[in-house]
């Protein structure tokens, strides 16, 4: 007990020591780079529809943009840069997503096909797919039981 | 002859007889980036991966130290080396064709204090004239085995360290030189609970402070005694808690403290946030900026402290907290 309590001291102690980043300067940034991102993409979307595809296409092609642009800026080791300013602006849209997969894979290449790319390219971006593929079963089952019960049509 | 409750004072003190550093391309262009034997403009220093770039560097660093005694493979009878990698296989692939016998060892990045203790040690106890000790980094290695790859796009927190790309190689013998290691205090885990990897310094501040005051105790020296008193790793934030700590203790060491992290990059314009890490950080400094220093005799006697944060992936996602380990080394100008 007392151990725990000297161990939450030193705890509370290091914290009041250690610098952290300026949040509001830090969320500055994140809003103008993710504004950007977000930008480009709506600026590929209306592009598309210019010249005629649906909506559903545009946004697939807007989404397969960002992400070949965000694995290119990966490749050339500039989007670690950019995030490096953005933070969280460039790590929630398409492109981090993109950046999280690509990543890994440059780095383990040297270990294989298989047991470097083939294992490891999710290391980062695993629970994002696995988590996200399971709330949204979650999500559908419970529309499910909704649809059943008939509380909506 | 033991001294205290964790030290050695040698009777017949071995030499510090060489010693060579070699390092990276960030650290060549650090405030010591004049004063490494090596400095590599390629990360991968000619090979295909970080980890045979760092077993490259470590050769390197064996066999700049050995040529500058005028000594061959054959002459040193035992090889004290370790690195950061799972299994220490930077040393045991970088080592291997030098065909030396080998004490792999891990410390995490006190390894360089670890490795000249033994290898003093050994000369002391007369197992041989010239034993070689070795540690070495990388920061591709590093940040790929305890964080992320390089190119994944995340905000380093402000505490965390930049590894060190750089290796260093000690020899230790019977051979005369300016430099002595007069005397060793082993240190002991020490462990406040701590679980953010990203803020070493604060991990292994208290293993630093248990480790002097004891090599002080042990020796019945004061602070002022030591020219000074130089931990590895701690960086910036690690050096404020130190203080702390020991002022707690009653020891002031402020005015006579080295951080190597602190030294070997300049925070200002190289982004390195808390300083540098990893055991090629202590044992590249001692190398290209401690031991010259001594052995000129601008600095008397200087008590060596390389800090080491004892952690794994593996122990840090199941929760364990991260101790730290701090091994005293003391260098004498003669």
């Amino acid at each position: 007990m007392d151990k725990e309590r000297q161990q939450q001291a030193y705890e509370n102690y290091v914290k009041k020591k250690t610098p952290v980043h300026n949040l509001p300067a830090n969320m500055g940034k994140a809003f103008i780079a993710g504004g950007v991102i977000c930008t480009v993409g709506q600026a590929v979307l209306n592009f598309c529809e210019k010249l005629g595809f649906d909506k559903d296409v545009s946004g697939g092609w807007t989404s397969m943009i960002l992400v070949v642009i965000s694995v290119l800026l990966t490749g050339f080791n500039i989007y670690p840069r950019i995030a490096k300013w953005g933070g969280a602006g460039t790590l929630v849209p398409i492109t981090g997503f993109a950046n999280s997969v690509a990543a890994p894979a440059i780095e383990y290449k040297k270990e294989g096909q298989v047991m470097g790319i083939g294992c490891k390219i999710f290391t980062i971006a695993g629970p994002v797919i696995l988590y996200g593929i399971f709330t949204s079963w979650v999500l559908g089952f419970g529309y499910w039981l909704l649809k059943v019960s008939g509380i909506v049509a | 002859m033991t001294k205290g409750l964790q030290s050695i004072a040698f009777k017949e003190s071995p030499y510090l007889v060489s010693s060579a550093s070699v390092a990276g391309k960030k650290e060549g262009e650090g405030p010591l980036g004049k004063m490494f034997d090596m400095v590599e403009k390629e990360d991968l220093f000619g090979e295909n991966t970080w980890e045979e770039a760092e077993s490259t560097m470590q050769k390197e660093a064996c066999l700049l130290a050995m040529g500058k005694a005028h000594m061959e493979a054959k002459d040193v009878r035992y090889l004290f080396g370790g690195d950061l990698l799972r299994q220490g296989v930077a040393t045991s692939m970088g080592v291997s064709e030098l065909n030396i016998p080998l004490f792999g060892l891990f410390g995490a990045c006190s390894t360089s204090g670890e490795a000249l203790a033994l290898a003093s040690m050994s000369v002391a106890a007369g197992y041989g004239e010239c034993m070689l000790a070795v540690t070495s980094s990388h920061f591709g290695s590093a940040e790929k085995e305890f964080r992320f790859p390089l190119g994944y796009a995340n905000q380093r927190p402000l505490s965390a360290q930049w590894t060190v790309t750089g290796s260093g190689a000690f020899l230790v013998g019977t051979k005369r030189s300016h430099v002595r290691i007069t005397g060793v205090t082993v240190g002991k885990i020490v462990d406040y609970g701590l679980k953010d990897s990203q803020n070493m310094g604060a991990c292994m501040a208290p293993a630093a402070c248990d480790t002097i005051i004891r090599n002080l105790e042990d020796f019945g020296r004061k602070a002022e005694d030591y020219n000074r008193i130089i931990t590895g790793d701690l960086g910036y934030v690690g050096q404020s808690i130190l203080f702390d700590l020991m002022r707690g203790k009653g020891y002031d060491i402020k005015k006579n403290h080295m951080d190597c992290g602190m030294t070997i990059f300049d925070q200002m314009t190289q982004d390195t946030h808390a300083g540098g890490s990893g055991c090629g950080c202590a044992a590249t400094t001692l190398s290209a900026y401690i031991l010259p220093k001594v052995e000129r005799g601008e600095w008397k006697r200087v008590l060596f402290v390389p800090t080491g944060a004892l952690m794994s992936t593996v122990s840090y996602n199941e929760g364990a907290s991260v101790p730290g380990i701090a091994h005293g080394i003391v260098l004498e100008h003669c």
